[in-house]
């Protein structure tokens, strides 16, 4: 038990100071979990996350659930997970038990419409960002604006298509083009 | 039953998200179109909470909805729905860590599922915009395009934009720069 109860409280503290997002918490898991602890290593925890980034869900839980798993199994796993998850629950309870009783006030209504201009922002800087590493020739780029025009603009279709399909389309649609190009580089190597 | 819908409908937003945070935001839109349990600009709001507070996009918009929706075992069943995917499938990956790195049909998924994943962000960026950029009410009554836009707003967002570059400060800082903006200004 007492393992367990260590990885839980490990993360719940973890899950206090992850502000921003996955990447934010690269070196806080960094000093607490490799070199306070040696739970793992710099080499593992970049590991962990460049598979958090491409497997569904949220970045940092998953990374919280690969280190749960080699410290203590699926126990510790669930340990970890829930411990990285305490916390934010906990806050966004409370924000939300706020806001309920004080999003009539026009103050917060006022200060709120400034925020979201703020997130606009904070939203094309992450595009801005994620775009490099991303769309990279014509096909990606194609991809994107097909993918952009039927998510925004779907509604004027007969038939919209759901997020998840898109997802999956285009999930089999990089795996066609990479897999032919990948056969089609083979076959020039074997020519020459 | 509740209960069992909210789990049911963040399991879904967490199995399909691939790449963070914002990727639950295309699906955080089809939710609210569908069932009305928090409304467009209460997803933009918790944008800006959620770069204010610990914790993920996904995470805390399901704790958000689910105690809107149903208080306390709400939250808790829309953020054990939203993890619930996610934790199962980094188990089963564990156990087959090197095969997955080095696979071939990963990379291949993933060379199609990263444009997707920020073409969809993009859209939701735009919904944001949508709510707080533009003043679509204001033009329908008095036609004038100059109505259309809400040109505090704008001006706050380029401004807010050339900040960011030039400065490398959290964006939780820039957040309640907005917020007093917004409050002096009256947004």
């Amino acid at each position: 038990m007492q393992p367990l109860l260590e990885l839980y409280g490990t993360f719940v503290k973890i899950g206090c100071v992850t502000f921003g997002g996955g990447y934010a918490m690269l070196p806080i898991l960094e000093r607490e979990l490799a070199d306070k602890r040696h739970w793992t290593t710099l080499e593992e925890l970049r590991d962990y996350f460049s598979i958090g980034q491409c497997t569904p869900g949220v970045i940092a839980l998953n990374v919280s659930t690969f280190i749960g798993q080699k410290r203590g199994g699926v126990a510790g796993a669930l340990a970890a997970s829930a411990g990285f998850l305490t916390a934010p629950i906990l806050i966004i309870m409370a924000i939300a038990a706020f806001l309920t009783n004080f999003a009539e006030l026009a103050v917060v209504q006022h200060a709120f419409a400034g925020i979201r201009v703020c997130v606009c922002v904070l939203i094309a800087q992450a595009v801005l960002r994620l775009w490099k590493g991303s769309v990279v020739d014509a096909f990606t780029l194609i991809l994107y604006l097909a993918v952009f025009a039927l998510n925004a603009f779907g509604s004027l279709l007969p038939l919209k298509l759901p997020a998840a399909a898109l997802v999956l389309l285009s999930g089999a649609a990089g795996l066609a083009v990479f897999l032919r190009r990948a056969r089609g580089a083979g076959k020039d190597g074997e020519a020459r | 039953m509740i209960l069992l819908r909210l789990l049911l409908a963040f399991a879904k937003t967490g199995l399909f998200s691939v790449g963070g945070g914002l990727a639950t935001l295309p699906f955080l839109y089809e939710m609210s179109d569908a069932t009305g349990w928090f409304s467009h600009a209460d997803i933009a709001d918790m944008i800006a909470v959620s770069e204010s507070t610990p914790g993920a996009i996904g995470i805390n918009m399901s704790t958000y909805a689910g105690f809107r929706t149903a208080g306390i075992p709400g939250s808790l069943a829309a953020s054990f729905g939203l993890a619930l995917p996610s934790v199962v499938i980094i188990l089963i990956i564990a156990r087959f860590l090197n095969k997955f790195r080095d696979s071939r049909l990963v990379e291949g998924a993933f060379y199609g599922l990263r444009p997707a994943s920020i073409a969809m962000i993009t859209a939701a960026g735009i919904n944001v915009a949508k709510v707080a950029l533009v003043n679509l009410p204001a033009f329908q009554a008095s036609g004038r395009l100059s109505d259309l836009f809400a040109w505090k707003a704008i001006i706050l967002g380029a401004l807010i934009f050339i900040g960011q570059r030039k400065l490398k400060w959290s964006p939780v800082v820039f957040i309640a720069i907005s917020a007093a903006v917004g409050i002096v200004f009256r947004f």
